[in-house]
């Protein structure tokens, strides 16, 4: 198995996943639970592709899809914030709503072709052996989302407003009576996660397939979701499990390419068992970071 | 007008609607398992039951449903159809095989068509298509336009359909090529462009550089555009990806067999009956061939296309071992329907085990 | 400026009129979509909501059909409701759904073609315990190890639908069935098939053992010292702990019969309706239940009536398909704005809005 080619599957096939579960990180680290990332990964699909096509630019794409995902996730945090809503079933509810919105407006996207994003080629750097072409040849978004995941630690680690939003996630009473808004805070880390999820949906849309089909990200929001949790709320965290699912993803399809001899059903079951496995061997470590108000709707007066 | 009135006159026309088309046109119906744009095997059971309504015009009624999963939904949305007044229900997916018998039986007066199963009954027909002779032509072209030697093969789930898919494939991609090797990839998935796009870079990761597709979407010709490698067009003729990377493609072609048994029901000669149509009936066709292919594979694809179609050739004549090496086809032997249908066997020459 | 006031009980009057509020918004935010999908808006409206219970064609038989679709979905939300009270996230249950019906089968047809009266109930024991068995995973790993039980029970789904698949196109597969894949058909095995038990109704042991499900919550939640436990557990951990609930305790109870309930839901699912285990029988009950639980509020008569509303959206959308050639991607979104309307709306039960001026400070 040639690993330079193994290492530019696995980052395309993670990269989705990626972007997704780092915004869906910080919104549940300002103490949201958004199961919406589903519908908001598919409308970003549809919406980057769309305006890709349309304006023959990806990278328009890709911010057309950030900001339809924000727009979508808008909605949710308005009835979770504003009218108090059930988190969980708001979210549910927003995966029916992102499923039915992309499939309606991409009926006239079907069987398209969109304009391709192009590797990024380093001079010189690209060209060193081994490692030039197995890390510095990849398209841009792949980088974006590495910057990201960094950006974001820094964020949550160093700045005051990441200090904000991580205490408005572990209490937002106190947080509320030491005078922060909470709900603003809120709003504002929704918005973050469904930018991210509707990149990453778009990554799907216009890399990794390239083109726009119904129903194609295919639960690749619900594996964000597990992902948040088995980066135990931490920006590496997401790194690492995003390119461990997508890394035994590839990995299992190229044994069964290779003709290996171990039986199909191992092999297709693997990236959620050893996902599980992982976890598990983690978590008797005893690393636990769930934020405490995790899912809780906030009221001033409660 | 308040909005009682406004519900109750809306409620009256569209009574008094279905009143006058019920009286005349047979209503025709159509049951499909994914959404009608899923650019392969409902769109195009989609795509020929339109150009079916075309041909009729509006001496019948088209209605129609996506998405409707096997099982318990299938056999109420089926009953509602049959209470609605559809004289004829083609019931598209190989699922939908039980649930078609137990409505058919509940409701005498309607016919019913289901594709792709086995089971029939005075009013359920069984009307299914030879895939395996398209492979061959497909497979042949793989044979042919490989220059590693290795070929791809992503299957969806591990039943007869596929597996005989995989067997034709690679037994006229050995006639092309003796040294050619088979992969296969398993997704246990109809429909994951992603998947199918992971499983398509996969495959040429390993050094396959032609890769066939027996899942829905046109998510594999994508990446083998991005990689200069080839493919085919699969359920419909992609031909978006003309001239490369989709070389050629096998077309779900429905519309010739819709248009011949809703004229039976408007002549009242429609009867149930089993069949499994080919290329020579135009239930396959095999898209145009495209791109670098050489002269000499295109005149042998072009015959075997002829022969297969008339009958001449037999895609699996022997002789043909089983994939032990036992023996299975003797030298001139036909393969009978009953075992290719029920196919669960590996030729010689593909390695690796079904899964099960 | 307006205002949100929490109000110190919930009000009576709001509980039951923002449910018909919510659906009165859906009735014309939704009949504006289908309006601009150049259908007709008040028909389509009241295909969805009015045809399946009075439609003279179709009402005599859809009407038992909302229970035959509510029936999985009440029956897997009242266990999930449980869990939920108590802070356990069983996200999974899809899967506990597909491997009670995997499980229950495979029992069932190794006795085949037997007509013994016992072997109903020992697949109804054998479902409940797949479902209950494949619940034990995250319930042990998070009790011994702390694992999160979103995660693993999520994950479990996916390695349920494999099983499925394998079980389906090989193992399980009708011995008759000329190769193709699927087990054999339920339907055609009388000792085991899970027919209506009064002709016409809907009602099948599913249904029944939704109907007693709900019954037995309510009284468990609400005289129960379990049900006492679970509440606390969900409302001050700390509270049930110095109290001597054991938490492993709940995480098993919790997990235990929420894949329990989820797994006679696939039982009874493949011996009845679906009739048989095939590649696509899980077709997301246990998730779409989760919304069940939390629509009714994680309460079990709400759950009921939660269950039949969206049993009614399914059959309705199903008919506005067919009688009007709506998009399935259309119903798919109204079903997701009537959720909209009904979460948004129920602020107004617990919460009383007030219209403040401006103040200076």
């Amino acid at each position: 198995m040639d690993p330079v080619l193994l290492v530019a599957s696995i980052m395309v096939s993670a990269t989705p996943i990626l972007l997704a579960a780092l915004g869906e990180m910080v919104v549940e680290k300002s103490g949201v639970l958004n199961l919406g990332v589903e519908g908001m990964m598919i409308t970003g699909a549809v919406m980057g592709f769309a305006i890709a096509v349309t304006s023959g630019s990806p990278l328009m794409g890709f911010a057309g899809a950030a900001v339809s995902g924000a727009v979508l996730s808008l909605a949710f945090g308005f009835l979770t914030q504003y009218l108090l809503s059930n988190q969980v079933a708001t979210g549910l509810g927003l995966t029916l709503v992102g499923l039915g919105l992309s499939a309606l407006i991409g009926s006239h996207y079907e069987g398209q072709r969109a304009p391709a994003l192009g590797k990024l080629d380093m001079p010189l750097l690209s060209d060193i052996p081994m490692l030039g072409r197995m890390l510095l040849s990849h398209d841009i978004m792949v980088y974006v989302s590495l910057a990201l995941v960094a950006a974001v630690w820094a964020f949550l680690k160093y700045t005051r407003a990441g200090l904000i939003l991580r205490a408005v996630g572990e209490d937002h009473a106190s947080a509320h009576a030491l005078g922060y808004k909470v709900v603003r805070v809120r709003m504002a880390a929704i918005a973050f996660g469904g930018a991210c999820a509707g990149m990453g949906g778009a990554y799907v849309s216009l890399v990794r397939v390239p083109q726009w089909t119904e129903g194609m990200t295919a639960g690749a929001g619900w594996i964000a979701l597990a992902i948040v949790v088995f980066a135990s709320w931490r920006a590496f965290g997401v790194l690492i499990g995003a390119y461990l699912f997508g890394g035994v993803t590839v990995i299992q399809l190229n044994l069964q390419a290779a003709g290996t001899t171990v039986p199909v059903e191992l092999l297709s079951m693997s990236p959620y068992l050893i996902t599980i496995i992982v976890l598990v061997i983690i978590s008797a470590r005893g690393v636990q970071g769930a934020p405490a108000s995790l899912g809780r709707s906030f009221h001033a007066s409660s | 007008m308040n909005r009682r009135t406004l519900l109750a006159s809306a409620a009256a026309l569209s009574l008094a609607a279905g009143a006058a088309l019920a009286q005349d046109v047979p209503k025709i119906a159509f049951v499909y398992v994914g959404p009608v744009n899923d650019g392969g095997w409902s769109q195009h059971h989609h795509e020929s039951a339109m150009e079916m309504k075309d041909h009729f015009g509006d001496r019948i009624e088209i209605v129609e449903q996506e998405s409707v999963p096997e099982g318990a939904d299938a056999e109420r949305v089926l009953t509602q159809m049959a209470l609605s007044g559809a004289d004829l229900i083609f019931t598209t997916s190989f699922g939908y095989m039980d649930p078609t018998i137990n409505v058919a039986q509940k409701f005498p007066d309607v016919k019913f068509e289901h594709a792709t199963g086995y089971k029939t009954a005075d009013n359920v027909s069984a009307y299914s298509a030879r895939f395996y002779e398209g492979r061959a032509i497909t497979g042949y072209l793989a044979g042919a336009m490989t220059e590693t030697d290795k070929i791809g093969y992503i299957g969806s789930f591990p039943i007869p359909e596929v597996i005989r898919g995989i067997n034709s494939s690679y037994l006229h991609a050995a006639q092309a090529n003796p040294d050619v090797e088979i992969a296969v990839v398993w997704l246990n998935t109809w429909f994951d462009p992603a998947k199918e796009a992971d499983a398509t870079q996969a495959l040429l990761d390993q050094g396959a550089d032609v890769v066939l597709a027996h899942t829905d979407s046109t998510a594999p010709l994508s990446v083998l555009e991005k990689a200069g490698a080839y493919g085919f067009g699969q359920a419909a003729d992609m031909a978006e990806f003309k001239p490369t990377p989709r070389i050629s493609s096998i077309i779900d072609d429905w519309a010739p067999y819709y248009i011949e048994r809703v004229q039976a029901v408007l002549d009242g000669t429609w009867e149930s009956h089993n069949v499994w149509q080919g290329i020579g009936d135009g239930m396959v066709g095999i898209g145009e061939f495209t791109g670098p292919i050489p002269e000499d594979a295109l005149t042998h694809v072009t015959r075997m296309k002829e022969d297969i179609a008339s009958g001449a050739y037999h895609p699996f004549t022997g002789p043909i071992n089983k994939q032990d090496g036992s023996a299975w086809l003797a030298e001139g032997e036909v393969a009978d329907d009953g075992t290719l249908a029920g196919m669960d066997f590996y030729v010689e020459g593909v390695s690796g085990e079904i899964p099960n | 400026m307006i205002r949100l006031e929490k109000r110190t009980q919930p009000s009576g009057y709001w509980t039951a009129l923002s449910p018909i509020l919510a659906v009165g918004l859906t009735m014309i935010v939704g009949g504006f979509m289908f309006w601009a999908l150049g259908k007709p808006p008040v028909e389509a409206i009241r295909t969805i909501f009015w045809d399946p219970l009075f439609h003279p064609q179709f009402a005599d038989y859809s009407r038992p059909q909302l229970l035959v679709k509510a029936g999985p979905l009440i029956l897997i939300a009242i266990g999930l409701s449980i869990g939920f009270r108590a802070g356990i996230w069983n996200i999974g249950a899809e899967g506990q759904y597909i491997m009670g019906a995997v499980s229950g089968a495979a029992v069932g047809l190794a006795f085949y073609p037997s007509q013994s009266v016992l072997l109903f109930p020992l697949m109804v024991f054998a479902g409940a315990l797949g479902g209950w068995a494949w619940a034990m995973i995250p319930a042990v790993l998070k009790t011994r190890f702390g694992t999160n039980e979103i995660l693993v029970s999520l994950m479990l789904v996916y390695v349920a639908e494999n099983i499925l698949a394998s079980a389906s196109a090989g193992w399980l597969r009708n011995p008759e069935g000329m190769g193709f894949p699927g087990s054999r058909n339920f339907k055609q095995w009388s000792a085991v098939y899970n027919a209506e038990l009064l002709t016409g109704t809907g009602m099948h042991w599913g249904v029944a053992a939704a109907f007693i499900a709900v019954i037995a919550a309510y009284v468990m939640m609400a005289r129960h010292i379990q049900g006492f436990n679970v509440r606390l557990t969900g409302e001050a951990p700390l509270a049930a702990r110095f109290s001597g609930v054991s938490p492993a305790w709940i995480v098993f109870l919790c997990l235990g019969v929420s894949g329990g309930l989820a797994g006679l839901a696939g039982l009874f699912e493949v011996t009845g309706p679906a009739g048989q285990v095939s590649i696509d029988f899980g077709s997301g009950y246990g998730f779409t239940a989760i919304i069940v639980a939390f629509l009714g509020r994680l309460n079990p008569f709400g759950i009921l009536a939660a269950g039949l509303l969206m049993a009614l959206t399914y059959i309705g959308g199903e008919l506005a398909q067919l009688m009007l050639g709506l998009p399935g991607a259309s119903i798919q979104l109204f079903q997701g704005m009537l959720l909209f309307f009904l979460l948004a709306t129920d602020v107004f039960t617990n919460y009383r809005v007030r219209m403040l001026r401006r103040e200076a400070a």
